[in-house]
Parts: C-alpha cells; sequence; structure tokens
C-alpha cells in the first residue's frame, strides 16, 4: 500500500512534468515569470498583492472564452460586444442613481437581454462566416467600436436627452471620458461578505435540491432519486455554523485575508478528503480514487504549513480577497464542467469537432452555434461588470477596447489553443500573463533601465502570444496530403506533441 | 420588369455598400457645397490623401492575388519603411546627397529589409493556409509592438530623432523638414485653382509616383510571373497541375506586397511631412483593406483601378465629411466614428461574401 502510494505520487509527479514540458508556452511563461519576479526591485508582496486583485478581477472574463472554442467558434473576439452591453447597462444604472447590491441588480438585469440580442446577432454573423469566426469577430469588434461611440458621443444627449452635469460632457452631447464609479457601484460585489455567501449558498443548495427532488418525483414514477438528507445535513450545518461567534467573526470581514484562509479552509479541505479516504471502501471506490484524495488532502495541509513560513505569511497577510467574486468565478468553473454533462453542452462539442457529423445527427448546428455565441456574450458582459465593479472607474471609450485581447492572450498563455479550452488553463493562464503584466515593467527598469521597454514588451507578448498559438494552430491543422510534396518533417516537434484532446 | 432585373443585376455585381457608399461620397460633397465649404482646398486635400494611401493601397493587390487574402500584416513593410527612414535621418544623408537621394536611400534600404522580412512572412503564411488573415493580423500587431522595443532602445544619436529634453528613444513624430518632407508632392506641384490655402494645390511628383507605381504593378501582373502568381492564387490545385510552384508564387507576392508597404510608408510620411513612429501604424492595414474593398476587390480577387477608385472614394469621404460633419453636428468628431463604421464594416461585407460557400455546407 505504501509503497504503492510512493508509486501514485511519483506517476503524478512526472505526468504533471511531462505535460509542463509538452506545452513549451506555460513552460516559456513560467520561466519569464520567474525571471521577472526576481528582478522586479519591489517586496514580493506587491506583486503578490496585485496578481491576486488582477486575477479576481479578469477571471470571469476569460473563463467567458470556453464554451465558444468548445463549439468549433475558436477564440471569441466578439466578447468585446457583451463587454458593450455591460457598459450601456453601467452607464444607466450610475445615471438613474442605483447604488450598491441594487445598483449590480439592475446592471445585470439591463446587461443580460442585451447581451443575449448582442450574442444572438453576432452568432448569426459567424453562421455566415463559418471558418473565419475569429477574423470575423475580430474586426466586428472594431465595428461595433464604431457604434458603441456613435452611441456615447451623440446618441446620449444628442438624441436622447440625458442631463447629468457629471457624466455628460459640457455641451450637453455625448458622455465623458471616464465615470467614477465610486459611492455607486464600486466594490458591490467584491464587498459581500463570506457570512452572507456562506449562508445565501446553503440556502440555495437546499433550495434547488429540494425543487430538483420534487420536480423528478412529478416527472417520472419509476425512477425516483431519493432526496439525498445527507446533502441537506451539510448545507443546514453550514448555514447554523455561521451562527457560531467565533466563525461568525471570521467570516464577517468584507474581504478575506489569505493569511487567515488558507489556515481554515486547507484544514477543512483536507479533513474532507480524509474523510472522503476513510468512507472509500464503503461507498465502493476504487484504490485510485483513494489515493487521489489522500494527494489532495496532504496538498492541502502542505500548504497550510507553507503559509505559517514568516516570509509567505507576511505577504499572505497583506492579500485581502473579495469573497464573492472569487465565489463567482468558481461557480463559472462549475457551470462550464456541468454544461459538459448535457445535451446541449455534448452538442456543441460535436459541432466544434464536426459540423458535417454534427448536422448528421440531427443536431441544428446554427442554431447550437447561435445559444453558444449568446452564453458567451452573456458572460461577458457580467465579467465585464465583476471587472469595472472592482475597478472602480469606467473609461466610458476604453474600458472594453482591449479586454478581448487581454482575455485571450490569457487563456492561450494557460495553455489553452483554437480548439481546446478547460477551465484549468484559463485559471493558470490568468496567473501568469498578470505576473507578467505586473512585473514587466518593474523589471525592465531594473534589468534596462526602462520602464517603457517593459510596458512595450508586455503588449509585444499579449500580441505575439496569440499570433504564436493562431500560427501554431493553423500550422497543425493543414493536412498531411496537402504538403505531400514538401519536407514530411517541417515542424519541429510536430510528432511529439499529443494531438487536441478528444 | 427587366429594368428590375438589371437593377438588382447591377447591384449584385457591384455591391450594395459600395453604392451606398459612392451615394455617401456624393451626398457629402453635395453637403460641402451646400454649407459653402471652400471645395478647391478640400478637392486638393482629397488628392493629396489619394496619392499618400494609394501605394499602401496598392499593397494588396499582390497579396490578394497571390492567394494570401488581404495583406492586415502589411504593418511588416511599414515597420520596414520606418527603419529606413531612420537611418537616413540617422546619418544625415540628405545633407550629402539632397532630399532626393535621401528618398531613394530610404526606399532602397526599405526595399532591401522588406524582401526578407517579405520573405519569411510568406513562408510563415505558406504554413497557415486558411487562416492568413487572422495570423496576419496578429503577425502585424506583434510587429509594431516588437519594433515599439527598438525604436526605445536603439543608440540614435540625431536631435531630429531624440527627445529634445529627457524621454528615451524616439519621437512620437519625427520630422522630415529636414531630409525629404513633401519632396514628392512639391516636385511639379502647383495650384490648379487659385494660389494660397483656399486653392487646390495639385502634388503632381505624387500622384505622378502613383501612377508609376500602379503601372509598373500593372505590368507586373501582365508577366509570366504575375500571372502565374494570379493563377495560383484563384486556383492552386489547376496551377500546381500546370507546373506552377504555389508556395514560392505566394512568397513572391508576399514579399511584394511588403516591399510595396514600406515604399508606401515612405510615400505617406514624406507628403505627411513626418515619421510617424509607435503605434500609429497599428491599424493601417485595416485602412487599406479597407480602401481596397470600397473600390470593388473581393478577398480573393483585386485589380489595380480597385485600388485608384478604391483609395480616392475613401479618402474622399474621409477628408470631406469631416468639415461637413462639424458644421452639422458642432462638437462632436463624427467622422472618426464614420471612419471606423465604415472602413469595419465593408471588411467584414467582405468576408461574409468570400465564405459564402461554406455557409451553404449544412
Amino acid at each position: 500500500m505504501k509503497s504503492n502510494y510512493l508509486h501514485y505520487l511519483k506517476d503524478r509527479t512526472i505526468d504533471a512534468a511531462k505535460a509542463l514540458y509538452a506545452n513549451k508556452v506555460v513552460l516559456m511563461f513560467f520561466i519569464l515569470c520567474t525571471f521577472g519576479l526576481a528582478t522586479t526591485g519591489k517586496p514580493p508582496t506587491y506583486t503578490v498583492v496585485e496578481v491576486f486583485t488582477r486575477f479576481g478581477r479578469n477571471t470571469f472574463l476569460v473563463l467567458a472564452l470556453i464554451i465558444p472554442v468548445l463549439a468549433g467558434l475558436g477564440l471569441n473576439f466578439g466578447i468585446v460586444v457583451g463587454a458593450m452591453a455591460a457598459q450601456v447597462a453601467i452607464f444607466w444604472t450610475v445615471y438613474w442613481g442605483f447604488t450598491g447590491l441594487k445598483g449590480i441588480a439592475v446592471c445585470l438585469l439591463m446587461a443580460t437581454p442585451i447581451a443575449i440580442l448582442f450574442g444572438w446577432l453576432v452568432g448569426r454573423l459567424y453562421n455566415r462566416t463559418k471558418g473565419a469566426e475569429m477574423i470575423t469577430g475580430l474586426i466586428l469588434a472594431y465595428f461595433a467600436e464604431g457604434l458603441y461611440q456613435f452611441f456615447f458621443l451623440y446618441l446620449i444627449g444628442g438624441i436622447i436627452p440625458v442631463e447629468n452635469p457629471t457624466m455628460i460632457i459640457a455641451g450637453g452631447t455625448g458622455v465623458k471620458n471616464t465615470i467614477d464609479l465610486a459611492g455607486n457601484l464600486k466594490y458591490a460585489i467584491d464587498t459581500i461578505s463570506l457570512l452572507s455567501v456562506a449562508r445565501g449558498l446553503s440556502v440555495a443548495y437546499a433550495l434547488v435540491s429540494v425543487v430538483l427532488w420534487a420536480l423528478n418525483r412529478q416527472k417520472s414514477e419509476g425512477l425516483q432519486k431519493p432526496l439525498q438528507k445527507d446533502r441537506l445535513f451539510g448545507a443546514a450545518i453550514v448555514f447554523a455554523a455561521t451562527f457560531v461567534p467565533p466563525v461568525h467573526d471570521f467570516m464577517a470581514t468584507d474581504r478575506l485575508q489569505l493569511s487567515r484562509g488558507i489556515p481554515v479552509f486547507g484544514v477543512l479541505i483536507a479533513l474532507v478528503a480524509l474523510f472522503r479516504v476513510v468512507t472509500a471502501g464503503r461507498t465502493g471506490k476504487d484504490e485510485q480514487y483513494r489515493m487521489r484524495q489522500g494527494t489532495v488532502s496532504l496538498i492541502a495541509l502542505i500548504a497550510v504549513g507553507v503559509s505559517f513560513v514568516p516570509a509567505i505569511h507576511k505577504i499572505l497577510t497583506s492579500v485581502h480577497l473579495p469573497v464573492m467574486t472569487y465565489v463567482l468565478i468558481a461557480l463559472l468553473c462549475v457551470f462550464n464542467n456541468w454544461l459538459l454533462s448535457t445535451k446541449l453542452g455534448q452538442d456543441m462539442r460535436t459541432v466544434g469537432q464536426s459540423r458535417t457529423v454534427a448536422n448528421a445527427a440531427g443536431i441544428n448546428v446554427n442554431r447550437t452555434r447561435i445559444i453558444a455565441m449568446s452564453m458567451s456574450t452573456v458572460l461577458a458582459a457580467w465579467g465585464q461588470i465583476i471587472y469595472l465593479q472592482n475597478l472602480g472607474t469606467f473609461a466610458t471609450y476604453g474600458a472594453h477596447t482591449m479586454c478581448g485581447q487581454y482575455a485571450i492572450a490569457a487563456l492561450l498563455v494557460g495553455g489553452a489553443s483554437v480548439q481546446q479550452a478547460n477551465n484549468k488553463q484559463a485559471i493558470l493562464g490568468v496567473f501568469l500573463f498578470h505576473t507578467l503584466f505586473v512585473v514587466a515593467p518593474l523589471s525592465a527598469s531594473t534589468v534596462f533601465g526602462s520602464a517603457l521597454i517593459g510596458e512595450y514588451f508586455r503588449v509585444f507578448i499579449c500580441y505575439g502570444v496569440i499570433a504564436l498559438s493562431l500560427a501554431m494552430h493553423a500550422w497543425k491543422a493543414i493536412p498531411k496530403g496537402d504538403k505531400k510534396d514538401k519536407e514530411p518533417d517541417a515542424l519541429p516537434g510536430e510528432g511529439t506533441e499529443a494531438p487536441a484532446e478528444a | 420588369m427587366r429594368l428590375k432585373d438589371r437593377l438588382s443585376g447591377f447591384v449584385k455585381a457591384v455591391g450594395l455598400p459600395r453604392i451606398i457608399i459612392f451615394a455617401f461620397f456624393l451626398l457629402v460633397v453635395f453637403g460641402a457645397h451646400y454649407y459653402g465649404l471652400g471645395m478647391p482646398a478640400l478637392f486638393g486635400s482629397v488628392l493629396r490623401r489619394w496619392g499618400m494611401f494609394g501605394v499602401l493601397v496598392l499593397a494588396m493587390v499582390p497579396a490578394i492575388q497571390c492567394g494570401i487574402g488581404p495583406n492586415f500584416g502589411v504593418s511588416l513593410g511599414i515597420v520596414c519603411g520606418l527603419l529606413g527612414s531612420l537611418i537616413v535621418i540617422e546619418f544625415k544623408i540628405a545633407e550629402m546627397l539632397g532630399a532626393w537621394g535621401a528618398i531613394t536611400i530610404a526606399m532602397l534600404l526599405s526595399i532591401v529589409f522588406a524582401i526578407f522580412v517579405g520573405a519569411g512572412y510568406g513562408f510563415l503564411l505558406n504554413r497557415v493556409k486558411g487562416s492568413e488573415m487572422t495570423v496576419s493580423t496578429y503577425v502585424g500587431f506583434s510587429a509594431i509592438a516588437f519594433m515599439n522595443i527598438w525604436w526605445v532602445t536603439l543608440p540614435f544619436r540625431s536631435g531630429e530623432i531624440n527627445w529634445p529634453i529627457g524621454g528615451e528613444g524616439a519621437r512620437n513624430t519625427i520630422s522630415l523638414a529636414s531630409s525629404f518632407g513633401e519632396v514628392l508632392n512639391t516636385a511639379g506641384g502647383f495650384y490648379a485653382i487659385g494660389d494660397d490655402s483656399t486653392g487646390m494645390y495639385v502634388p503632381t511628383g505624387l500622384l505622378l509616383f502613383f501612377f508609376a507605381m500602379c503601372y509598373v504593378m500593372y505590368l507586373f501582373m501582365k508577366s509570366k510571373t504575375g500571372k502565374a502568381m494570379s493563377a495560383a492564387g484563384s486556383n492552386p490545385v489547376f496551377a500546381r497541375a500546370s507546373g506552377i510552384n504555389v508556395d514560392r508564387m505566394r512568397i513572391v507576392g508576399t514579399a511584394i506586397s511588403t516591399v510595396l508597404g514600406a515604399v508606401g510608408i515612405i510615400t505617406y510620411a514624406q507628403a505627411f511631412g513626418f515619421l510617424q513612429m509607435y503605434n500609429a501604424a497599428l491599424m493601417m492595414g485595416f485602412a487599406c483593406v479597407a480602401a481596397i474593398l470600397i473600390g470593388g476587390a473581393s478577398t480573393v480577387q483585386a485589380r489595380i483601378s480597385n485600388v485608384v477608385i478604391g483609395t480616392f472614394l475613401f479618402q474622399g469621404i474621409l477628408v470631406i465629411a469631416l468639415p461637413v460633419a462639424n458644421k452639422l453636428f458642432v462638437g462632436t468628431d463624427l467622422s472618426d466614428i464614420m471612419r471606423i463604421i465604415i472602413s469595419n464594416g465593408i471588411i467584414i461585407y467582405a468576408i461574409t461574401r468570400s465564405k459564402g460557400g461554406a455557409a451553404s455546407e449544412e
């Protein structure tokens, strides 16, 4: 058993190393980031805090890219359109004077239908340009930019009467360059405390499982699933625990200090995993499962231990996570995974692999693609709301311009490609890309004595990684027969890299 | 009934957006006349911008004809042109050989750079057949961003290039007054109407240069290589069957396109009077693509006439619409919005056209 487990650990480690080696983009960025971190000339606390802030801000947008990749639409440069939908909603919310959570609710209510409409339109356009979705999306983003500017610079105030001297340009036509969100939407999502999150989620979880159980009972008499009492019980425990004074105090702060969060959650995760290892025999899980859970608890405990190393503890003390934002990111990850288990998700996957096969199997290809686009656009709109409420200032004409490219670059840095992307790659990518983004100007000014070089370097990295990834994708996509007359081993390393996962 | 058929046939042949754009052009011209704007000066400006952008737009012809599609990556040629011009300024060639010598050397240097860069770029595009537009867009962006790093780091000594006080690297805009600024424009230039800033100035040298380039391009397209290149672009399988090396032809087309991009930016810069560094050229490829598409090209076929007509219409609308829009809607910069909508709208339209076959796959 013991040596078995060691063997398992060794295999996992080798697998991870192999995966890292196979994905040279990730490896390259890993090296760049390490080098950058070492040469910032600032305390590591600064970088870490900055990266965690940016992670909360941007990850939702990056995760919004995964569904179109699944449906074979490639990297959706059209998420800019979703961001625009969000910005239209934010403008009106601020103008009408809604603040805090109410403001966010109004934003969501307004942005979602607009984003669905936009997504539907973009999807229809993509259906007319099959095979060229990416370039269409790219140009479309610029085209939409024109309409957006027309709306904000001319229609608002020009046609639509709007009076608000703090938001409108002095002449009465057009919206000012920046709209301050402090005092209305700033941190509206970020400041929701862990307490409200835990209570809300446990109640919601219990409600949903009861409703699903009730629906299921009505529908099919024969195939009833029993009400999972232990899960309801778990939710009740979480809910009740929030009233215990120490827990209450721990959770009531509006940000989660990482140095306090890691020990608590690390121990919790470790306990759950250990519990699973112990009960694995009873629930009929195999050896692999037990080993995996064992590893999880081991890693969690190691993380807890490491977090108490003084140097690291000091850094972690200054990181304050916005709880709700991170929870939303986690929920979107769960959603992306869950979608794959549904009929719709499977349809999307089929369409993504071959439209002809999907069509033959009776899937409405165009409709599936439009649904994928609508979902992505809506998620992008929500992502932009999260982004702006965290940023606190809304640059009317600039907030959306780079969001598509940065999100795509981040996803690609994580090892995703035009055909294949998942949550892990998105999260890893955001960490690497934004670490580089933070450290590039700093380390350039220490190494070359010029921050400007770093600024340009990170822009170059952003464009370069997209160019590289698109080129590599197209390079591999050429059917072998097409270059029969050319040298067969044109691409070094082509044979060693695994083809895209099925 | 017959008239209606012929009308719809005409619309189909020319393309609805082009008719709209042409009608719009006429509308702005009438608008300008109605508002009593100085028409001679406006048309002088249109002529200048026609020649200024012409060669850059011409760079699209070999690219589209050889099969790589609209060359969004013309920025590669542009940075070659900028580099050539910077070298000429840095070594003060104009003092030794005069303005004409300076512009000739700048062009020759840039052409040499562009041939190498273009060949490499063509080699890359041969590897990514089918996704040239997306790849070339991002290769173009990367090239600009990459050269930005070099503009900051290259050790220029010339006072024309460096910032006057402090500041790193090259300036954002570098004056060409002491090297080859407006050398083509003023060659044989004359006032056709009036004789001051309200008159219509004809930049004879610039226009002649543009037309000469068009003619050279025309001759090339009629030559054996040009014909082979067009065949490789329009029907690669057939071209291969007739013994044409398709990949080689695509590299030739891409290299010529890049060279024209380099020559084009020098023409542009001398007419403008300044070299625009850094991100100024980032979206220039899009404007060029839009211009040739407005002129009637598609993503698979382009003619010299498309360049001449398209550049004139596109620049004409931009030049004339600006003062009209300012009269009409005081205080808003509507012309820039219009530029964005027109140029990107026509590109999207062209893409939906070219992929018409793919859409009927199901």
